[in-house]
């Protein structure tokens, strides 16, 4: 357990200021945490939104609502907004509540930094969703902005381009201020390997962030002068190559992936132990797969490329590197499953969705396994199958590791509880009503449905229209999730300063809600009984 | 183990509007750049409004840090988070150029060589470096390396030194080597950037001529970008030796850039090596 000796609390110069400009000019984390966290609500709603126009489109076969190009917008904004607007920035959110708060520091590093990068979120977002207004309507080539498509495309695709570099200027500054936050304000006594696990995921994940958001600045810049002012980056007439772009894309591509993955592996790694009442199994290994995950993240992206040619020797290297990070997850998994063996478990709504996560991230990691295999891929690429796969890791994955990780943390934030019997609906029809979505696409894609098409052939109509049932429900449960946030942040039984008697993290030493200034003195770590492997005997 | 009381507290700095207009001048920067690309009459004018906004926006908050520094508000801790954030942005600027980088090797090495084994589709045409592609029909004259770019390589690594000089007497509280090395440090920058733009003035070829007019304008221009931005900040920081204010002690802004400095010298030299010689 972290016990911090805590110093007598004394104010800073500067109170929360109020009314609207406590949040336009906002240097604390916990403000701009709260930010961070109801901007990406307003994104998963608004992309989930688009999401639900998707399913009653292929609610049945033949074009019910949207002609093609149409549909077209409606899957990639989809993805561009779920990913950039709603996943990251929400852990994103957790970070800058969290990582202050675990590490026993006042604040991040470089407080006016942080809320620039969230500022740039909400003018990212308006060009983004503006391109849905502009002649030609929004941006249609898929997330993942493959030319020559992206080339060819109107004004929304330059207002797409210029939108994703003001959110990688983002994603940049906020991973750089993550990274020396944790490396260089830690409270004394809290060494590396004493750090919460979360706070180690997120320092890796910034990494990655620093590491691979400059390169896709970099891809989408020549998507630019591509299309304005006559160069020849992927054009094949003038020596180009249209494949650079997806090698480039995906050198940031899969990195991605685990950017989005990894901080939620984090949240799991502190649920899990708190609801099993015994430390994380592991903690050693943990570090070092998810270490060994960032680092083989760099090695992989080909395997999104199997089927656009490549020398046999290129897509032998990319599977097998692609097999090796089953390892690392391999550990991870097992360590989860260790923590609980023995554990005195309860089953709070936090712990529903981490165990769920455990399980279905499982299922997801075992489909991106299938897919690694060349021969399969090539049978499987473009299908519904791929469309299963990433959704069991980004929606039961991440997705339902934010939604755990917001219950376990609402009490601190809010000071109040939760209400439970909610919590445990919205957790029930989330998972039932994901299942009935996606099991299905499964099915689907390995039939031969292929993605991204608003038709399709009459032998596919049952399972879609199951998958649509499904999503609908899915869709209406998040409505549930949204009542119980805004009740709770509204009121509640009050929570105290530690509602989870197995937690051992340091912002249980805090109030709940923290005070504006936690930590102004560092506080002294005394390792009672530990995660470190120094005390875990 | 460390007490409290040698603890400074962290500077948290009060709330600031700095970044909020930050934010309102890159989306008027963007919405500006979309409508000149798009020939709307406004474009150019909006983008000036942006850039506008985002100077005063950057003379706003860096004159906000000078103060609080000069004002001795920022530990020693303080100073370790600033090293630390330089040292990652400039990771992150590395990584930006290892990205077109990656496109030259990857267009000269697989893209252009596997063109040429297309018989079929691009008749006649023959890998060779430089090249402007299969379907453009210029006849390419790259630059001589050892020409210009000799030139701006030995003006580039002696403003490297001189600003190294220029650091050695801000250690030893020499003001005087310190404000003449930044000077001629300053001047070495002006001089490269010149000589670039006469050298782009000279040049045979394009942008728009295939794949080796893409990379080498989008590589020496990226680059001659980040030199203007390095001088831009080295003005500054001379100007602020000028007013004083560097200590041999205390000087984390003079080394940041001088860091800055160093890493376009670096990039310098690949782009020598590999766009320009080889």
């Amino acid at each position: 357990m972290y016990t911090a000796d805590t110093a007598a609390h004394h104010d800073h110069a500067h109170g929360a200021p109020r009314g609207i400009m406590r949040w336009l000019t906002s240097t604390n984390h916990k403000d701009i945490g709260t930010l961070y966290l109801w901007f990406s609500l307003f994104m998963f709603f608004f992309a989930g939104a688009l999401a639900m126009l998707i399913r009653a489109e292929l609610f049945q076969p033949g074009l019910q609502l949207f002609q093609p190009a149409v549909f077209n917008q409606l899957t990639t904004m989809h993805g561009l907004i779920m990913i950039f607007g709603a996943i990251m920035p929400s852990l994103v959110g957790f970070a800058n509540w969290q990582v202050p708060l675990m590490i026993g520091a006042s604040d991040m590093a470089f407080p006016r930094l942080n809320n620039w990068s969230f500022w740039l979120l909400p003018a990212a977002g308006l060009l983004l969703i503006a391109t849905f207004f502009v002649p030609g309507g929004a941006i249609a080539g898929g997330w993942t902005m493959y030319p020559p498509l992206y080339i060819q495309g109107g004004v929304a695709y330059d207002m797409s381009i210029l939108a994703i570099h003001i959110l990688g200027i983002s994603s940049i500054m906020g991973a750089i201020n993550i990274i020396v936050t944790i490396l260089n304000l830690r409270a004394p006594g809290m060494t590396l390997m004493k750090m919460p696990l979360f706070v180690w995921t997120w320092l890796i994940t910034a990494f990655l962030l620093v590491a691979v958001m400059p390169v896709l600045a970099c891809a989408i810049t020549m998507l630019l002068t591509d299309r304005h002012f006559g160069t020849h980056f992927f054009d094949a007439a003038g020596g180009g190559d249209a494949v650079m772009f997806q090698h480039l894309f995906w050198f940031f591509g899969h990195p991605e992936v685990y950017i989005m993955i990894l901080p939620a592996f984090g949240i799991v790694s502190t649920i899990i132990p708190t609801f099993a009442r015994k430390p994380l199994f592991g903690y050693v290994s943990m570090v070092y797969a998810v270490a060994s995950i960032a680092f083989l993240s760099f090695i992989v992206w080909a395997h999104h490329m199997f089927t656009t040619g490549m020398p046999v020797g290129g897509q032998l290297f990319f599977m097998y590197t692609t097999m090796l990070i089953a390892i690392p997850t391999g550990v991870k998994v097992f360590n989860w499953v260790a923590t609980l063996w023995r554990g005195s478990i309860t089953f709070e709504t936090p712990m529903l969705f981490a165990l769920a996560f455990v399980f279905l991230f499982t299922i997801g990691g075992f489909s991106g396994l299938v897919l690694s295999l060349v021969p399969v891929d090539i049978q499987l690429q473009d299908t519904y199958y791929v469309v299963a796969h990433f959704h069991y890791v980004l929606f039961s994955g991440s997705a339902m590791a934010i939604m755990g990780g917001i219950y376990y943390w609402l009490p601190k934030w809010t000071g109040h509880m939760y209400d439970e019997t909610l919590g445990k609906i919205h957790f029930w029809l989330t998972a039932i009503a994901f299942n009935i979505t996606f099991f299905p696409m499964h099915f689907l894609g390995l039939a031969g449905m292929p993605r991204r098409i608003p038709d399709y052939a009459l032998q596919f109509a049952d399972f879609n229209m199951i998958s649509s049932l499904g999503g609908f429900l899915l869709g209406a449960s998040q409505l549930l999730f949204l009542y119980t946030v805004i009740k709770c942040v509204r009121g509640g039984a009050p929570a105290g300063n530690k509602p989870w008697d197995g937690a051992d993290t340091l912002e249980w030493t805090q109030t709940s809600p923290p005070p504006y200034h936690s930590f102004v003195t560092p506080p002294q770590i005394k390792l009672v009984r530990g995660r470190s492997h120094a005390n875990a005997r | 183990m460390q007490t409290h009381a040698e603890h400074d507290v962290y500077y948290v700095p009060p709330p600031s509007i700095w970044p909020l207009v930050g934010s309102v001048a890159l989306l008027v920067l963007a919405s500006g750049f979309v409508m000149l690309l798009h020939k709307i009459a406004a474009g150019p004018y909006v983008m000036a409004l942006g850039i506008g906004i985002l100077l005063v926006m950057l003379f706003g908050w860096f004159s906000t840090v000078i103060r609080e520094s000069l004002a001795g508000k920022y530990s020693d801790q303080v100073d370790t988070s600033f090293r630390w954030g330089m040292v990652w942005f400039i990771f992150s600027e590395v990584l930006f150029f290892a990205g077109f980088f990656g496109a030259l090797f990857y267009a000269r090495i697989l893209a252009v060589p596997w063109l040429a084994d297309a018989q079929m589709l691009w008749p006649g045409f023959t890998a060779a470096w430089p090249t402007a592609g299969p379907g453009v029909k210029t006849v390419l004259t790259p630059v001589d390396a050892w020409g210009l770019p000799a030139l701006n390589t030995l003006i580039l690594l002696s403003s490297g030194a001189t600003v190294t000089w220029a650091h050695w007497g801000l250690q030893k509280g020499r003001q005087f080597q310190l404000k003449l090395g930044l000077a001629l440090t300053i001047i070495l920058g002006a001089l490269f950037i010149s000589l670039q733009i006469h050298e782009y003035g000279e040049a045979a070829f394009t942008i728009r001529d295939g794949i080796y007019g893409a990379t080498f304008y989008m590589l020496t221009g990226f680059h001659g970008f980040h030199v203007m931005l390095g001088a831009a900040m080295l003005t500054v920081i001379f100007l602020r030796a000028l007013a004083g204010h560097f200590t041999p002690g205390r000087h984390f802004a003079f080394e940041a850039v001088a860091w800055y400095w160093h890493f376009v010298d670096v990039i310098w030299l690949m782009l020598f090596v590999f766009v320009y010689w080889l």
